[in-house]
């Protein structure tokens, strides 16, 4: 019991650091632009499909992670200065039809230049295999590795929102957008670099995931909602909300997916028990969602509601 | 009312009227296709139209809460799935009455909507576009997790609905026509609840809510009401959508279902209720026109909604101001 509980406490982790790169660029491109972005999903999607073009042609797993970054910065830098941009003045209303318009795009974008069937990227050498844990407990060493750049990421973030220049800029401008740029600060080229830097970290947790996941289309929808459902809970604006939320959502999810059928047992019998837990799992984050945003409307770290 | 003048201005005035008289025109084209399709033997365009038919009743009760109340909802889709759903579970324990149906739809609506709406209205802007698409999402994976009603791959129906122990629905042409009178019912419905006391304090609320609530109006209690109604309508539409396909799945309720009905609201002019109908012909006219053309037609169809945004001076929404068909930006 308690190896199971490790074991889905870690795979909880590593989902929610990932979660955490798609989020933090999220957040900050709400928080900051004010712009909602359905779109940012489709940047994990495409990460996945990049390393996966790239780990083939070259045939190395990290050729393909280094090709993936400079071509994630041109998709977003492209996606910035043809859509998002002209969508900064305009309402929210507008900018869901657009960004709409940009997922239904890009999926079929994606299904035209790749098809339809599913791609996958070779697990680097140097990464695979389990290492003994606790006990007779195993953990791939690839899982293990997510965690660490998930989190070496985090660190740098916290560096550079918190101890930098842009950093000061970027926390700013998600308190006041107009007194920002009223004190002289080119608004326009911060928020390229915000968006950029977000579709990167989204790009870069594709990547990550893409040895193992299968990489398709569906990749980015899903999880999308769960990235809202980080950023609504964390606060819009604040990339530390980002990471909290980032974790709770997906140990929630993985934990309470696995041990909440077996809770339900001890006090259902075990028929209804499989029915209702079946039910209930994978809707447990939108129920702490709302629970959150019963007693907080802006989120655990928000600033403004 | 006697009096002529050379340039009468009535119409301007009064832009409700002229709306009205464009929905008596598209109801007197809705009510002729049937006969056309059979002259030119195609029944296939009754079905077609049937669905287009269900479609307009959501996006008419979507344009509710989006163009009086200014709220973006997006996960409507999830009331489709309670109006589906309820035909589907009611009919699998013999009860076919669409009455009863309708009723049950509206209720499990009512208490979602209640719900959710109660959690989500306490946000505005960005949150509550997200906060309502998160809610839609939950109700998808609801319904996935319906395994006795075949969960991801959806259920198929055994028989449509019956009306006071009468099967005439499961003619094509009956089921048509009783869908075109629940739209005109509801239409005339909405339209009443626009232009009564209510409505006005809800576009109040859209135009300026401090003021509203300085005046002595509480704004959450009447957006929660608007809330809850759109919800109950739009499983209406889910009931006669269960009919339409003879068939449930948790398609119905994916986000991307929200999204088009949002589009179809936005397209035919949001804040007029005419348009919403007008926007539910053309989206789903456009899918069935690209969709025959080539099989990636959401490539053409987010492109043409991309562009639309981007090269209308102030986005759709102003387009249509222009036009002096739309209501105010969100």
């Amino acid at each position: 019991m308690t190896n199971l509980f490790v074991l889905q406490l870690l795979n909880g982790v590593q989902l929610g650091v990932l979660l955490f790169l798609i989020a933090a660029g999220l957040t900050l491109v709400f928080g900051i632009m004010d712009v909602v972005n359905l779109a940012h999903g489709v940047l994990y999607m495409v990460g996945a499909y990049l390393i996966a073009t790239f780990a083939a042609l070259t045939g190395s797993f990290w050729w393909g992670l280094l090709l993936m970054f400079p071509a994630a910065i041109v998709v977003g830098l492209v996606l910035e200065v043809l859509v998002i941009r002209r969508l900064y003045a305009r309402s929210h209303l507008d900018q869901v039809l657009a960004t709409f318009g940009l997922v239904m795009i890009a999926n079929e974008a994606v299904k035209i230049i790749w098809g339809v069937s599913p791609l996958s990227v070779p697990m680097p050498e140097l990464l695979s295999g389990s290492v003994p844990l606790m006990g007779p407990l195993q953990y791939p060493v690839y899982r293990i590795a997510i965690i660490a750049a998930g989190l070496a990421v985090a660190l740098g973030l916290y560096v550079v929102v918190n101890h930098t220049r842009i950093g000061m800029l970027l926390r700013a401008g998600a308190t006041n957008r107009t007194m920002v740029s009223a004190l002289g600060i080119d608004i326009g080229k911060l928020f390229a670099i915000v968006f950029t830097m977000g579709g990167v970290l989204a790009c870069f947790a594709g990547a990550l995931v893409a040895p193992i996941l299968s990489v398709d289309t569906g990749m980015g929808e899903s999880v999308l909602i769960l990235t809202f459902v980080v950023v609504v809970i964390g606060g819009i604006g604040s990339v530390k909300g980002a990471f909290f939320g980032a974790i709770l959502v997906a140990v929630v999810d993985t934990v309470g997916g696995v041990f909440g059928p077996i809770w339900l047992r001890s006090v259902l019998d075990p028929s209804a028990a499989g029915q209702v837990g079946r039910m209930l799992a994978p809707m447990l984050v939108y129920i702490l969602m709302a629970v959150i945003l019963f007693a907080k409307p802006a989120g655990l770290f928000g600033g403004r509601g | 009312m006697a009096e002529t003048t050379l340039t009468d201005t009535r119409p301007a005035r009064r832009p409700m009227a002229g709306r009205v008289r464009a929905a008596m025109i598209l109801f007197a084209i809705f009510a002729a296709l049937p006969p056309v399709a059979a002259a030119i033997d195609d029944p296939f365009l009754v079905l077609i139209g049937t669905r287009i038919l269900a479609y307009a009743i959501a996006a008419l009760a979507l344009d509710l809460i989006l163009g009086y109340g200014a709220m973006v909802s997006f996960g409507h889709a999830a009331y489709l799935g309670f109006g589906t759903y309820a035909v589907a579970v009611l009919s699998s324990y013999g009860i076919n009455d669409i009455f009863l149906q309708v009723a049950a739809a509206m209720i499990v609506s009512a208490l979602f909507a209640l719900v959710t709406g109660a959690i989500s209205l306490r946000t505005t802007g960005v949150y509550f576009i997200m906060i309502t698409l998160a809610f839609g999402q939950m109700a998808y994976f609801f319904f996935v997790s319906l395994s006795a009603y075949g969960g991801d791959d959806g259920y198929g129906l055994r028989q449509r609905s019956t009306v006071l122990g009468s099967d005439m629905l499961e003619n094509d042409f009956t089921l048509y026509y009783a869908t075109l009178v629940v739209l005109i019912g509801l239409f005339w419905l909405c339209h009443r609840i626009v232009g009564s006391r209510f409505g006005r304090v809800l576009t109040g609320i859209r135009e300026n809510r401090v003021r509203m609530e300085a005046i002595g109006y509480a704004p959450f209690r009447y957006q929660l009401t608007a809330f809850v109604i759109s919800g109950c309508l739009t499983s209406v539409a889910g009931v006669f959508l269960a009919n339409q396909a003879e068939f449930v799945s948790p398609a119905f309720v994916s986000w991307h279902r929200s999204g088009e009905l949002i589009v179809m609201v936005v397209l035919g002019g949001i804040g007029t209720l005419t348009g919403a109908i007008g926007g539910a012909v053309a989206v789903l006219l456009l899918e069935e026109v690209l969709g025959s053309l080539t099989e990636h037609w959401k490539l053409w169809f987010g492109l043409f909604l991309v562009l639309m945004v981007l090269y209308s001076p102030h986005g759709i929404t102003g387009v249509f101001k222009k036009l002096g068909l739309g209501g105010t930006k969100q």
